[in-house]
């Protein structure tokens, strides 16, 4: 199939990447907003321009343990979530990530009940942090679409051999169209080749997987973080790979934009990236010195890059759509203790905002970057402050 | 119009309803409705349990003591509500994906335990809710986003399940016998058991708009046509019978209510409870 450009949905252009990916098993339980992914995968694999099984399977436990279960046998595999589906999931997925199989998963990023609401933010995938498996985060669908491709690259990579989440913006990324460069069907074979491994079930040789030890319980863990370290290398590795094949790179761990003599910038996570982007534009425009960090992976954790980041700007600001209730963001969390590891220190604040979809306004981010600027001044104020509510709730 | 008693027990401040115009579901509501009043309950002792769906939507229409809760997990909360306070009436509103997909498993254990709780499965043999995936009663050839050229697994029958898996009640009856629908209902609450009434639903935006029944009307007509009752049926052959909606009381009979048992026994062992 020759290279071309169409225009689709974040949801569609999932299913695209999925299909040149080449699974062998998909497995999945419909919930909204990736609904649309899983019909596109069941069209391709009924019309057969996807050789693979796919199961309809009744619940998001059940979808994840097939696809653990073909898994072990040595098969590429695919499921796709969001929300009270990756809630139902999380029994299963340290299991997939401990037995050390390279499954991908998409997860529309939506919130999570009660009270019970369909619009997006990162509460479900970042309650998920600790499961073992790697997250990343995208902002526009051409950028999931090489996120897929690129996931099964490193997830397979045998000095990683673990689990990759890639998540996009629910409806915001999932259901508006834009125009996805979908590349040559034989460059995406020539960039991901065939899966092999031996960490599967041997028919020639029987044996087990999914075992239980005692004895080397923490020694394989550890092994499992270890080789989460190295998975940093091997996301800048397959990054660099996939932007001289295709012409697209994405900066592996995260992006920085206009930070080179910035004093402050703000983290963001996701799809408000675009608009973050844009205020900056204009604000420099104004001679404002303000610029983006945008967290790609938040599993495996940018520890050197944001150290590097934290020595050179005055003010750091997180903006996180999610909330760990009782603390603080969970980016602002991990940011910070990444940050401590600097030789200088930046002030710090933590925005929370777009919980269950609620707007995040260019003037938003405005007045988030110049409150930042007086704090890069001296000026004190609030750790953690709340976006886009009224003035009584962010007393 | 529903009657002055029936309208009561509306929570009118939740209209307009989120259903498309023509949805089975809203038959199904209004019979409950009736099924409550002329069995006498009050809005106060009555509990109204739903998972997620287009059918779960209903408790927020209901003005009575109402729970939203988990996709396929609301017997569970309904029968943590059952052995907290046996006195309240509760109906368990739910779809077939609900009632049979991710929720089958608690669907058989409540049959199992026999818990007084009347289950109202609202079978539209499709996820309504997500947009038209095939579901666990999607008949065989139908069609569904996840099955563009027809299904191919087979179907679960909600009422032989029930069967099999222990309920006392169990009945089946279609949105075009809203009258029968109200009589199972109310046989269904006057079960000291666990009650299963499986109302043929219609969703003629999702299931029928892929399957030749595009209006309200069309599904109305398809299941007066191809409705047979449980004594006709008895003398049909299976090759008749396919295809056909078998209705009717398929279980009546009397075991020990689980939350009766449940007490009993710690009155036996010498707990404080009566
Ligand atoms: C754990 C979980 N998985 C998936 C969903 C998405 N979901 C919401 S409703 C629904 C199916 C509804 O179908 P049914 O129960 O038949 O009700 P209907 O809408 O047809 O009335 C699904 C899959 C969810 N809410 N939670
Ligand atoms: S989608 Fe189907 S089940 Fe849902 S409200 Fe519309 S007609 Fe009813
Ligand atoms: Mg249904």
């Amino acid at each position: 199939m020759p290279g071309k450009k169409i225009f689709i949905s974040g949801d569609e252009a999932v299913a695209e990447a999925v299909r040149m990916a080449r699974p062998h098993v998909i497995s999945a339980y419909p919930i909204t907003p990736q609904t649309v992914t899983v019909e596109r995968i069941s069209d391709f694999v009924e019309d057969g321009s996807l050789k693979s099984e796919y199961l309809h399977v009744e619940s998001e436990h059940s979808a994840m343990s097939a696809a653990i279960g073909a898994a072990a046998v040595g098969a590429r595999t695919f499921t796709a979530t969001s929300s009270q589906g990756l809630l139902y999931m999380a029994e299963t997925l340290p299991y997939a990530s401990g037995a050390r199989f390279p499954i991908v998963m998409m997860n529309a990023n939506r919130t999570v009940a009660t009270p019970w609401a369909l619009l997006s933010d990162h509460r479900d995938s970042l309650s998920q942090l600790d499961s073992g498996w790697m997250q990343v985060y995208c902002e526009d669908a051409q950028e999931a679409f090489d996120m897929i491709l690129q996931a099964y690259r490193i997830a397979e990579d045998p000095r990683v051999m673990s689990p990759v989440m890639v998540n996009l913006d629910g409806f915001i990324l999932t259901h508006t169209y834009e125009m996805v460069d979908l590349p040559d069907q034989e460059e995406v074979d020539a960039f991901l080749p065939p899966y092999r491994t031996e960490n599967r079930m041997d028919l020639e040789e029987p044996r087990t997987v999914c075992y239980a030890s005692l004895d080397e319980y923490m020694e394989f863990h550890m092994k499992q973080e270890f080789d989460m370290r190295k998975a940093r290398a091997v996301i800048a590795e397959v990054d660099r790979d996939f932007g001289i094949r295709f012409g697209r790179q994405y900066g592996g761990l995260l992006e920085k934009y206009r930070c080179e003599d910035a004093d402050a910038v703000i983290f963001t996570l996701g799809s408000v990236t675009g608009t973050v982007r844009s205020v900056i534009d204009s604000m420099r425009g104004n001679g404002y010195r303000v610029g983006l960090v945008k967290m790609r992976f938040v599993r495996p954790f940018p520890e050197d890059e944001v150290v590097d980041i934290a020595e050179k700007v005055k003010a750091i600001g997180v903006l996180d759509r999610d909330l760990s209730i009782g603390y603080e963001g969970i980016v602002f969390s991990n940011v910070s203790s990444s940050v401590l590891r600097a030789c200088s220190a930046p002030a710090m604040v933590n925005y929370i905002g777009g919980l269950g979809g609620r707007n995040i306004s260019k003037d938003n981010i405005q007045e988030m970057f110049l409150e930042l600027l007086r704090a890069a001044d001296g000026e004190k104020g609030k750790r953690v402050r709340f976006v886009n509510v009224g003035s009584e709730y962010d007393g | 119009m529903p009657r002055p008693e029936v309208l009561d027990w509306l929570r009118k401040r939740f209209f307009p309803h989120m259903w498309c115009p023509g949805c089975g579901h809203g038959i199904i509501l209004h019979a409950i409705l009736r099924a409550l009043v002329d069995s006498g309950k009050k809005r106060e002792e009555t509990v109204i349990a739903s998972g997620i769906g287009c059918s779960s939507r209903m408790p927020g229409y209901i003005d009575a003591c109402t729970i939203h809760t988990t996709h396929g997990r609301s017997l569970a909360f309904a029968t943590g509500i059952k052995l907290a306070n046996p006195e309240l009436t509760i109906v368990d509103v739910m779809g077939d994906g609900d009632c049979t997909a991710i929720g089958g498993n608690h669907f058989i254990h409540a049959c199992r335990r026999n818990i007084g709780i009347t289950a109202v499965v609202m079978n539209n043999n499709i996820y309504g809710m997500t947009g038209g995936q095939a579901s666990p009663t999607t008949p065989l050839g139908a069609k569904a986003t996840t099955a563009p050229y027809g299904a191919i697994d087979p179907p679960f029958d909600i009422c032989k399940l029930a069967q099999g898996a222990g309920a006392t009640y169990v009945a089946r009856a279609t949105i075009a016998q809203p009258v029968i629908c109200e009589q199972y209902i109310k046989n269904g609450l006057a079960n000291n058991g666990f009650s299963v009434v499986e109302i043929i639903s219609s969703c003629h935006t999702q299931f029928g708009r892929k399957n030749n029944r595009r209006t309200p009307l069309d599904n109305i007509n398809f299941f007066r046509n191809n409705s047979v009752p449980i004594a006709k049926a008895q003398g049909m052959t299976p090759e008749d019978l396919e295809g056909k909606i078998v209705t009717g009381e398929f279980v009546k009979r009397e075991t020990p209510e689980y939350t009766r048992l449940y007490l009993d026994l710690i009155s036996r062992v010498g707990g404080n409870k009566a």
